[in-house]
């Protein structure tokens, strides 16, 4: 599903990615971990195809594709979802407008015939449920107002919607209570199946109690230096990453 | 965050969709303005004595004026004599009595537009009064507006069928001497709409008027006055749109808005005039008076201006608010791309009582473009308890275009409530990236931020014009950002 080879990527003269390997199958949670400031929203937005980041060196090969080449719209018509770390307020425009034009897009882009109002709003009722997001929060504009767990309620929201491939939760767990965290967790295993692949980024093992990783990645200065099961993020919880960086080093 | 200016670069490049010319024999007097050419004009419309003296004496005072030089515009001077002040499609001498009469070169150009009349007969229920060059040659709906007492006809055609309400309300708003525009359009209109709803009525439908410029080298002076007497509601709509030139053209309308006692009138123009090419050329001068008289007590009157066209706008639609409880409101969406320039806003002057007024604009700039939003809020003396609430918004696309905000606001009573809000801000690389992010193009991802900034103002046009709003903004920010 997903190959990364050799990743290298800069950000103006400053080299953030240093030789990043990962590769994902279907059906897979990776969870990858490390220390502030090591990458792990570079690697989300160099996936997703964010603007500003430079890719030196190194392959991505998503479903057999070169996912580099392909513009943000198309990586997301492919399947590939990104949950933001900090995702962005759009006054104005109501966020069931957008989420809307969205599903349109990729149905479009697939061939599917667009939904109309009712279509869609049928959908989402029964979307809805399974992070249980709030009505008043859907009439609202995108992420306008809303609180940091709203967000990110909101960003899984979304998810559950489009239906990714591929879907990147860029630490969805922080800022989220310790029910709001139970209920998005859930949301998130419901979604999981054969097809569906997911990165978790997080810092903390209790998101990793709820969705129980395959692997776990450790990433740090732009490389993954540990990879294991999910004892690894047990061990980490316990010791910090230092061994591991001494190990590496 | 910052927007990648190569990528701006590219995204304004489009095309003015609706840049031809329509071959079309027009009846056009020599360039140049004095008495003979007033003379000529009120001769052509078989004007009667007075109006001819009306048009003279405005004629000498405008003599006396000078450009105005006070808005933050860059313009080229005029050469007034270099500029022909009639022009009228061949037809106009054996008016049209129905839309099969019409020239169908002239309704071909309307098609080419997007505004088929035919269609709109049928469909859209508006009467259209359509502007040709100078003079007005298609109107429909006449028979259901005679039902309901409503005259709404061209502005030459009032002056012979009611000169008494003519004679009355013309210049009552907009004295012949009150500005340099103003005055020159005082002298050499040619046409444009009028609009009489009597007492107690509620126009049936929404009464609409297209402009369109032509005729090469032709300044166009439209004249409008639209009087809702007593207890009278009327919504009016003003959309224009011209072919493609390459110099510069003139254009100075007078719009009179009168409202008598517990009248209401709303008025609403998408404004696409020809902005010029990439660098500037050739574009459309806009310079126009629009003004309203809330005469009578709790009267209101509603301006609302989408304007994303012209190459300079010059434009302060305003209220004069004396009747006690009398309401103005402005909403406005400015958009300036290339290299155009926008002087706009309004003026909310209270006199009555208990009057009030609320100002919404919304300004977006991108590529070169200047913009200013120019606002007085004068409460007079005389209004006790008088309320304003003024809200201006402006958003930057690309880093080389300005916007500027200079609000005025004379409080002559102490009871007065007056509030302003600005704000700018920038459409964010982070904003596009993450509708992007969701499968949504750019262009469509511009589109819905620009129209999520501008909903305040859209959602008071009538339905259809907000369509053709939104329809229009996008073309005219078609890749203006990256
Ligand atoms: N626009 C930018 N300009 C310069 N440096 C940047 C920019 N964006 C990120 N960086 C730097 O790149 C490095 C990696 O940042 P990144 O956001 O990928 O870290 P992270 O692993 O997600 O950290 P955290 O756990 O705090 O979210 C950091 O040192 C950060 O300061
Ligand atoms: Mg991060």
């Amino acid at each position: 599903m997903l190959n990364i080879q050799d990743l290298h990527a800069k950000i103006g003269n400053k080299e953030i990615l240093k030789g990043l390997n990962l590769s994902v199958n279907a059906g897979e949670v990776h969870a990858i971990m490390g220390p502030n400031g090591s990458g792990k929203s570079t690697l989300a937005n160099v996936l997703a195809g964010r603007n500003g980041y430079d890719v030196t060196k190194g392959t991505v090969e998503y479903e057999g594709k070169d996912l580099l080449e392909l513009a943000p719209e198309e990586r997301a018509w492919a399947g590939v979802f990104l949950a933001f770390q900090y995702p962005v307020e759009i006054p104005g425009v109501n966020n069931v407008y957008l989420l809307k034009a969205a599903v349109n897009a990729v149905r479009k882009y697939r061939g599917q015939t667009e939904l109309d109002a009712v279509e869609f709003l049928g959908l989402i009722k029964e979307k809805m449920k399974i992070v249980k997001m709030k009505e008043d929060l859907l009439n609202r504009s995108v992420n306008e107002g809303f609180s940091g767990g709203e967000k990110k309620r909101n960003e899984i929201f979304q998810m559950s919607v489009l239906e990714p491939k591929l879907a990147i939760l860029d630490e969805t767990d922080s800022g989220l209570d310790i029910d709001a965290l139970k209920i998005v967790s859930e949301g998130v295993n419901s979604l999981r199946n054969e097809e569906r692949s997911i990165i978790l980024v997080t810092h903390y093992q209790r998101l990793l109690d709820y969705i129980k990783p395959d692997h776990v990645h450790v990433l740090s200065n732009g490389k993954i230096i540990k990879s294991g099961g999910p004892d690894l993020a047990l061990e980490l919880e316990e010791k910090g990453y230092d061994w591991i960086k001494e190990e590496a080093a | 965050m910052e927007i990648n200016t190569e990528n701006v670069e590219d995204l304004v490049s489009k095309d003015y969709e609706h840049g031809f010319v329509t071959d079309i024999d027009t009846d056009t007097v020599a360039p140049g303005l004095n008495e003979e050419t007033i003379a000529f004009i009120s001769k052509k419309k078989e004007e009667p004595e007075w109006l001819l003296e009306w048009r003279l004496k405005a004629y000498r005072h405008w003599l006396t004026m000078e450009d105005p030089t006070w808005a933050h515009l860059d313009i080229e001077h005029i050469d007034y004599q270099a500029i022909s002040y009639y022009s009228a499609p061949k037809s106009k001498d054996d008016a049209p009595k129905s839309l099969d009469e019409v020239d169908p070169k002239l309704l071909e150009t309307y098609e080419k537009l997007g505004i088929p009349l035919q269609e709109q007969k049928f469909l859209a229920g508006v009467a259209v009064d359509a502007v040709f060059d100078s003079v007005s040659v298609a109107t429909t709906f006449k028979g259901k507006l005679a039902d309901a007492g409503v005259i709404f006809c061209p502005f030459s055609e009032a002056v012979k069928e009611h000169p008494e309400l003519v004679k009355k309300y013309l210049g009552s708003v907009v004295p012949a001497a009150d500005n340099f525009f103003g005055a020159l359009n005082s002298a050499v209109f040619t046409d444009g709409s009028f609009v009489y709803i009597p007492k107690g009525v509620r126009c049936p439908m929404e009464l609409s008027t297209y402009f369109r410029i032509n005729a090469s080298n032709t300044g166009q002076f439209e004249r409008t006055l639209i009087i809702a007497d007593e207890k009278s509601h009327v919504s009016y709509l003003e959309g224009c749109t011209a072919p493609m030139r390459d110099e510069n053209q003139l254009h100075a309308a007078v719009v009179e808005l009168v409202a008598l006692e517990d009248a209401e009138i709303k008025y609403s123009t998408v404004q696409n005039w020809y902005p010029g090419d990439e660098n500037g050329v050739g574009g459309i001068y806009n310079f126009v008076t629009k003004r309203a008289d809330c005469r009578g007590n709790n009267s209101k009157v509603s301006w609302t201006q989408v304007e994303t066209g012209s190459a300079i706008t010059w434009k302060y639609p305003s209220c004069i608010l004396k009747g006690d409880n009398s309401v103005g409101e402005f909403y406005s969406v400015a958009v300036t791309n290339n290299h155009q320039q926008a002087d706009t806003g309004t003026k909310m002057i209270h006199i009555g009582k208990n009057t009030s007024s609320t100002i919404i604009s919304k300004g977006i700039s991108a590529r070169h473009a200047q913009q200013s939003y120019r606002g007085l809020v004068k409460i007079s003396k005389s209004a006790e308890n008088a309320r304003n609430y003024t809200q201006c918004d402006s958003l930057l696309m690309g880093d080389q275009c300005g916007a500027h905000t200079f609000p005025y606001i004379e409080a002559k009573n102490s009871s007065a409530t007056v509030e302003h809000e600005a704000t700018t801000s920038k459409i964010g690389d982070d904003q596009l990236f993450y509708c992007m992010q969701r499968g949504i193009k750019e262009e469509d991802a511009v589109n819905m931020i620009v129209n999520g900034f501008c909903k305040e103002v859209f959602k008071e046009l009538p339905m259809e014009f907000a369509v053709e709003a939104q329809k229009l903004l996008g073309i005219t920010l078609e890749g203006a950002v990256g």
